[in-house]
């Protein structure tokens, strides 16, 4: 079943706050996962991956270069969720 | 017609004893931070990596990898002369021919064994692991020399944000021989082509010979290589654990490519080891140094007594290719 946008926010948040401690409520759409969140590329691909798992959907690497803000990713999962 | 003969197999292979020579040069975060603008902290925190170690101006990479085989030799209570082949892996041997292997074969007294370089990155230990595991068992060799050795100091760039300021030099050497138990399980390996470009040179040789690019060195796509050594490599050291017939209970220890502290971290994740295989972590303090990393990693272990000779360690190598590499091996 698709997930709404603020599902994929809220899931996305948690699988920030699994990776980096990042508190859940920190992560807001406008925020950007380098400058806003401190998020290296590094933890940033295991979101990626993680998220693949949690939404059911691809992301491939050179997507990943695009996803600045929290609603770039929030985004491109709901438009692409399998 | 008389039928050919052939060369008498054996039943077995395993490692018979471990050599490791690193750079002489301790080179700590703060003396590589400036050209990368980056700090000790940064460093730190994104790979794990504390210092690492680099040859000496007059530290060849033959230098290292003729110790590191003369103590694997000496480990193996073996003679030089017992040895009917050398394998070399690596990617930094200053000469496109002739190869390193034979000039080794030399300075160790193998004197009439066959020699010869691999070019399989950080996968080429495995590589030749591989190789001597089914020379030996073929009847082809008897005893096999395999060195990881690399000078990568030699094709690094000060300024380069991707990769050069994890990388180190050193060798690590193996010997190869018949065995009456299983020492060496079956290799799970590959190349993935379609990523050729993903870890390699800047340019090619040519295009610097030809004034069209400067000094090649290495440069990786970080965060496509992290997620492929991460999430596909873990699924490759699941199959070499199924093909050794084993569960990761049944190890002592897991010797990764010393590529990144993070990905040894996640990897160490993705195969819900227990906690009583021990992990390699030797790039904390020696960096990366491509084929030579895992015999280093693993003489660490066993020097340091953190692991028994007899046990089984699962090691898998990957980089640049992408190539890949996993088996298990009996602990010499």
């Amino acid at each position: 079943m698709a997930h709404t946008q603020q599902e994929v926010l809220a899931g996305l948040a948690e699988l920030v706050n699994d990776e980096t401690g990042i508190t859940a409520d920190a992560v807001q759409m406008d925020k950007s996962f380098t400058d806003d969140l401190d998020i290296d590329s590094i933890s940033m691909m295991t979101i990626v991956v993680n998220a693949e798992d949690k939404f059911g959907v691809k992301i491939p690497d050179e997507e990943v270069k695009n996803l600045i803000t929290v609603a770039d990713a929030v985004n491109f999962i709901t438009e692409n969720q399998g | 017609m008389k039928q050919l003969k052939e060369s008498t197999p054996v039943s077995h292979s395993r490692i018979y004893g471990l050599g490791a020579s690193r750079g002489s040069l301790v080179v700590t975060n703060d003396e590589i931070a400036g050209p990368i603008d980056s700090s000790d902290e940064w460093i730190r925190q994104r790979t794990g990596v504390i210092t690492r170690v680099r040859a000496a101006e007059d530290q060849s990479l033959m230098d290292m990898a003729t110790e590191a085989s003369k103590e694997a030799i000496a480990a193996s209570g073996i003679d030089p002369s017992e040895i009917d082949a050398v394998i070399l892996a690596t990617i930094s041997f200053p000469y496109q021919t002739p190869s390193g292997a034979s000039l080794l074969s030399e300075l160790v007294g193998a004197h009439s064994a066959a020699a010869y370089d691999i070019s399989a990155a950080c996968a080429g230990y495995c590589y030749g692991i591989a190789q001597a595991d089914a020379m030996v068992r073929s009847g082809l060799a008897r005893y096999v020399l395999v060195v990881g050795g690399e000078r990568l100091s030699d094709f690094l760039s000060p300024t380069d944000r991707t990769i050069s300021f994890l990388l180190g030099d050193g060798a690590g050497a193996a010997v190869v021989g018949p065995s009456d138990h299983p020492g060496i399980s079956k290799t799970v390996w590959g190349a993935d082509g379609s990523n050729w470009d993903k870890v390699g040179m800047t340019d090619s040789i040519t295009d610097f010979r030809d004034g069209k690019a400067a000094w090649p060195t290495l440069i990786q796509e970080g965060q496509s290589v992290f997620r492929w050594a991460v999430w596909e490599m873990s699924k490759v050291a699941r199959q070499a654990l199924e093909e050794a017939g084993l569960e990761p209970e049944d190890l002592s220890a897991i010797v990764t490519h010393q590529a990144n502290m993070r990905i040894i971290d996640e990897f160490v994740k993705q195969l819900k080891l227990p906690e009583s295989v021990v992990v390699a972590r030797d790039i904390a303090e020696t960096g990366n140094t491509s084929a030579a990393s895992i015999p280093l990693a693993m003489h660490r272990l066993l020097k340091e007594k953190q692991i028994k000779s007899g046990g089984y360690a699962l090691q898998i190598g990957f980089g640049a290719g992408l190539a890949f590499a996993a088996q298990v091996v009996e602990l010499p």
